[in-house]
């Protein structure tokens, strides 16, 4: 794990770097290499690929002709200037915040329930996996289905136990669709969720719980002060990836809304979709795609930062 | 865990096997390249379209077989998902890999056009005489033919006819008739009348018969002539006689709201006939949809695909594409293709045999007669002005705003991205 790394550097003796053949330096850079070459290509290049997109006016024609000419700041100015974009910004944040909330919640109590040991806990486990084996697209679209406001199931369980007593506009009414599409993908979320930190639950040692019990905590003591604490690195891996996975959400939103009603769902993620592939303003879809990749990039630092910290603090 | 300092050194046969590798390795990179300069078979001609499923593109391979026999060819389908033709060919175009035949959706065709990647098709010798106006013009782009449609398809009023003999409702013929009959046939969970107002294209497509024929311009959305018809699809919603969910609903979900005995009346295209003809419990027939008033008439949209044929600069195959694509467009094998999609052929003649032949769907081929291409005022800007108009009908379906501010909003989000 994370502590591998440290200790094993500290292990090997420092060597004067005028001892090191020349073929031991090209091995070394050959082994490297791969990764290099794999990650400029797949990574690098499609990045700045997207930025120099977002200067340019590309259309249709420029995958015709190849020519795709600079158009300084125009894509830049008429997507700031396009009124969807803040809305965009907003319901990605509303999305983002509620989906990790709901899922990191509900995923880590789960966690938290099945370190209990029990009858048929495996068994329970793996039927709260089924939603992460679903295709996302699929997932979306059996919502839909239960959430319709006329026949759909939801709706019917709702009315039929008194909770409601007229049909809930689900996904027919803009105030109320984001908050179904987060619900959804709170559903879909749990199982990473929690399977990643039940397996960071299991890594902490019994020991350190029973002198817990010894010094007198209670559940709620015992949770805040020994589990919390020596969860937190799996707490932050679960947190970014969820990040990551969530701030582009497009699939889910296309199949579930298509980002209405009246663009109530509207993200950053289906916005550049909408721009790119169907007013095939591929320049504009860059602008905003490389927005999503600059926010990415603010998280990732932090996570980076954090992590830096963590190292720092173990030696 | 290994000790980390431990270097195994090379032994004779870990090196033989390193050597191996790479030796594999560049084997499949020389292979890889000399498979992507690998010539067209001359043989066989290709196509990409969206007939990802399987029964529409075993009727298509019957039908390119049939044509491809008269010259000795055999043709090849590429079929991906309707929404993904578009970028598909776009990929293919930037690696000169472009299909023979290129199959778009009628909307689609100038945004192609307009790339000058598409070979007219009149001097490669494809025959458009006796092709109705609508599909002359959905195939071309400023003034130049560059995709024909062996049929087309447009949108009719389906209703049931045993709800309507029940509550002793005429079938309507203007919108002040539709929101009475749609009031009286709405009763417990059946809604008088359904439709789809998705923020998409398909949604755009349903509301078009409504706005053309209330005198709605495409190109100036803020003359407010479109705005009638906004209203009367908001009065549905808000008297009850349709569902606020339409904003959700595709034209499959319309259609089995309709099929399961929750809808009177619907809006729908003749591809849903298989579906209503596979069942014995709703009996179903086809009217044109009502017009603003009496006398008046309905202007519905054309939709369906054209074949076009991409310019990739080898003129024989080209040729060999024309020829096929001229078989394919004869009156006897458009009729069968029509026939066999539920769409209307495009030739006028063979139209009037499809009509002849299927007075069940009368409906659907008198709105082709009279059918009007999306693209006709607009051109390349109908993207643009497809995603205006989805978001003026969906704010003002779910009362976030006033026909006329949403039809002005909506014009100048058209203006602010053309600049």
């Amino acid at each position: 794990m994370t502590t591998s790394a440290p200790t094993s550097t500290a292990l090997v003796p420092p060597r004067p770097a005028v001892r090191r053949r020349p073929t031991a330096a090209w091995l070394r850079w050959g082994f490297v290499a791969p990764a290099v070459v794999y990650m400029a290509a797949f990574f690098g290049y499609p990045l700045v690929r997207n930025v120099l997109m977002s200067f340019q006016h590309y259309t249709p024609k420029t995958f015709f002709t190849g020519s795709a000419p600079f158009s300084g700041l125009g894509n830049w100015r008429a997507v700031l200037d396009n009124p969807l974009l803040g809305q965009a910004l907003w319901h990605t944040l509303v999305f983002t915040v509620g989906s990790l909330a709901g899922q990191f919640c509900i995923g880590l109590a789960l966690a938290v329930f099945f370190n209990g040991r029990f009858r048929l806990a495996g068994f329970a486990r793996a039927v709260l996996l089924l939603p992460w084996l679903v295709p996302m697209v699929v997932s979306s679209v059996v919502w839909r289905k239960l959430l319709d406001q006329d026949t759909g199931v939801v709706n019917t369980a709702l009315q039929d136990v008194h909770l409601a007593h007229s049909p809930v506009h689900w996904l027919s009414s803009p105030s109320l669709a984001l908050l179904s599409a987060i619900l959804v993908n709170i559903w879909i979320g749990i199982p990473f969720n929690m399977v990643i930190l039940y397996g960071g639950l299991q890594e902490i040692p019994r020991e350190v719980y029973e002198a817990a019990a010894l010094d007198g905590a209670g559940p709620w003591q015992t949770f805040r002060r020994v589990t919390l604490p020596m969860l937190r690195p799996v707490i932050t891996v679960v947190l970014v990836l969820g990040f990551m996975s969530t701030i582009k959400i497009l699939d889910l939103i296309l199949a579930l809304t298509g980002g209405g009603p009246a663009d109530s769902t509207q993200t950053l993620g289906t916005l550049t979709y909408q721009l790119s592939f169907q007013s095939l303003d591929f320049g504009q879809g860059a602008v905003v795609g490389t927005l999503l990749v600059a926010i990415s990039a603010v998280f990732a630092v932090f996570y980076l930062r954090a992590n830096r910290a963590e190292f720092a603090g173990e030696q | 865990m290994p000790n980390p300092r431990h270097t195994p050194r090379p032994t004779p046969g870990r090196r033989r096997a390193a050597l191996l590798a790479v030796a594999s390795t560049l084997t499949l990179c020389a292979v890889a390249l000399t498979g992507c300069a690998a010539s067209p078979d001359p043989h066989t001609l290709t196509v990409l379209n969206s007939a990802t499923d399987t029964a529409e593109h075993a009727q298509n391979q019957k039908f390119f077989d049939r044509c491809g026999a008269e010259y000795g060819l055999k043709v090849r389908q590429t079929s991906v998902p309707a929404t993904q033709v578009v970028s598909k060919a776009l990929r293919m175009a930037s690696s000169h890999s472009l299909t023979d035949i290129l199959e778009l959706d009628g909307s689609d065709l100038p945004a192609f056009a307009a790339t000058s990647g598409l070979e007219p098709l009149k001097p490669l010798g494809v025959d458009t005489a006796g092709l109705s106006r609508g599909a002359l013009s959905m195939g071309s782009f400023q003034g130049t033919f560059y995709g024909i449609a062996r049929s087309v398809n447009s949108l009719a009023l389906v209703y049931n006819t045993d709800l309507l003999a029940r509550a002793r409702v005429p079938v309507p013929r203007t919108w002040d008739e539709l929101l009475s009959a749609a009031k009286r046939l709405t009763s417990g969970k059946t809604y008088g009348m359904a439709f789809s107002a998705t923020p998409d294209a398909d949604g755009v497509y349903q509301f078009l018969p409504f706005f053309w024929s209330s005198g709605g311009d495409e190109a100036h959305l803020n003359d407010l002539k479109g705005a009638a018809a906004l209203n009367l699809w908001k009065t549905l919603i808000s008297d009850g006689s349709a569902s606020s969910a339409a904003v959700t609903w595709t034209q499959q979900d319309v259609n089995d709201q309709f099929l399961a005995g929750r809808a009177a009346m619907m809006v729908n295209g003749p591809w849903q006939v298989p579906a209503l003809d596979a069942q014995t419990k709703i009996h179903w027939a086809v009217a044109t949809i009502p017009a603003p008033t009496a006398g008046g008439s309905t202007q519905p949209p054309i939709g369906g695909t054209v074949m076009t044929i991409p310019r990739t600069g080898h003129r024989d195959r080209q040729a060999l594409a024309a020829k096929v694509i001229d078989c394919l467009n004869t009156e006897r094998n458009q009729v069968a293709w029509g026939e066999a999609v539920n769409n209307i052929p495009t030739r006028t003649a063979a139209a009037a045999e499809y009509r002849k032949d299927n007075p069940k769907l009368a409906g659907f081929a008198d709105a082709v007669a009279t059918a009007r291409s999306r693209t006709a005022l607009v051109g390349a800007g109908w993207p643009g002005v497809q995603t205006a108009l989805a978001q003026a009908f969906q704010s003002v379906l779910t009362g976030s705003a006033a026909p006329e501010r949403a039809l002005r909003r909506a014009q100048a989000s058209v203006d602010a991205a053309s600049k």
